[in-house]
């Protein structure tokens, strides 16, 4: 398939992004690279500078808010996106209202916790909707440790499945880069298999 | 019993036994994670009362900080 068509066929995708950190923000501008029609971002942190070693925010940004400020850098990069952003902090209750009508969803958040209440919760209460999760990204080296991992045909998972995030083992860019652009990649897969949104 | 876990075959004495069982016998450390029975999402709060029987395939995933 020609990148023409790639890119006109994902135009009809809406795909949610829970988390606008290092996975988040990455994932985001490769799936508005490569052309997705509607992205739905949530988060509700502002950008530290401490951010900046991983997340794709620009110094001068520090200050505003994730969702805004990501909203911007990816209409610098495809005007054609419609980009959707929620500043709050989602929960079990606002989940399915936020990313009602997704194709799928990115799980991109940073603490565990988060990423399990996530999981359950969509897989309880929008079923059928794929949920591709991040786990285990931190630290430098060990390429040959991440992979991606299909669980069933609504859960996968990309990442090495075993480091946490912690003083020693710091998030840093190439590896929390490396994971959400596998969850990108990955996202792009399962939209392309599936049927067009409006056809029958 | 035997069991498939994240598609390997595992054998335990007990049958059946709740999920919370299953991860004391394995020894399984990591707080968080998502655990599936034949397909079916079993909450956090349900793994006292969710029971493992033979010939289920159970997957299970740990959920690592950072992000």
């Amino acid at each position: 398939m020609r990148f023409s068509e790639i890119e006109s066929r994902l135009r009809s995708f809406r795909a949610g992004i829970a988390g606008a950190g290092g996975l988040g923000s990455n994932c985001a501008v490769s799936l508005a690279r490569s052309g997705v029609g509607t992205l739905v971002i949530a988060d509700f942190d502002k950008i530290e500078p401490a951010n900046l070693n991983r997340q794709y925010y620009f110094a001068d940004q520090a200050g505003m808010y994730k969702t805004d400020a990501l909203k911007a850098n990816i209409q610098r990069i495809n005007r054609a996106v419609n980009v959707i952003v929620h500043t709050l902090k989602l929960d079990e209750r606002n989940i399915p209202e936020i990313f009602a009508g997704c194709d799928i969803i990115v799980e991109a958040f940073d603490s565990s916790d988060m990423k399990q209440m996530l999981i359950e919760t969509i897989q309880m209460r929008m079923p059928g909707i794929p949920v591709v999760t991040g786990s285990g990204l931190a630290g430098y080296g060990k390429n040959e440790a991440i992979r991606s991992r299909k669980i069933d045909d609504t859960l996968y998972v990309c990442g090495d499945e075993s480091t946490t995030a912690d003083d020693d083992h710091p998030p840093m860019a190439p590896r929390v880069s490396i994971v959400a652009n596998m969850q990108a990649n990955l996202v792009i897969e399962i939209l392309l298999m599936k049927k067009q949104a409006g056809q029958s | 019993m035997k069991i498939l876990l994240n598609n390997r075959e595992e054998i335990f004495e007990e049958d059946p036994l709740n999920v919370a069982r299953m991860i004391e016998l394995k020894k399984f450390s990591f707080r968080m994670r998502i655990i599936k029975i034949n397909g079916a999402l079993i909450p956090k709060d349900k793994y006292e009362t969710s029971m493992i029987r033979d010939g289920d395939n159970v997957q299970m995933l740990y959920l690592m900080s950072g992000g």
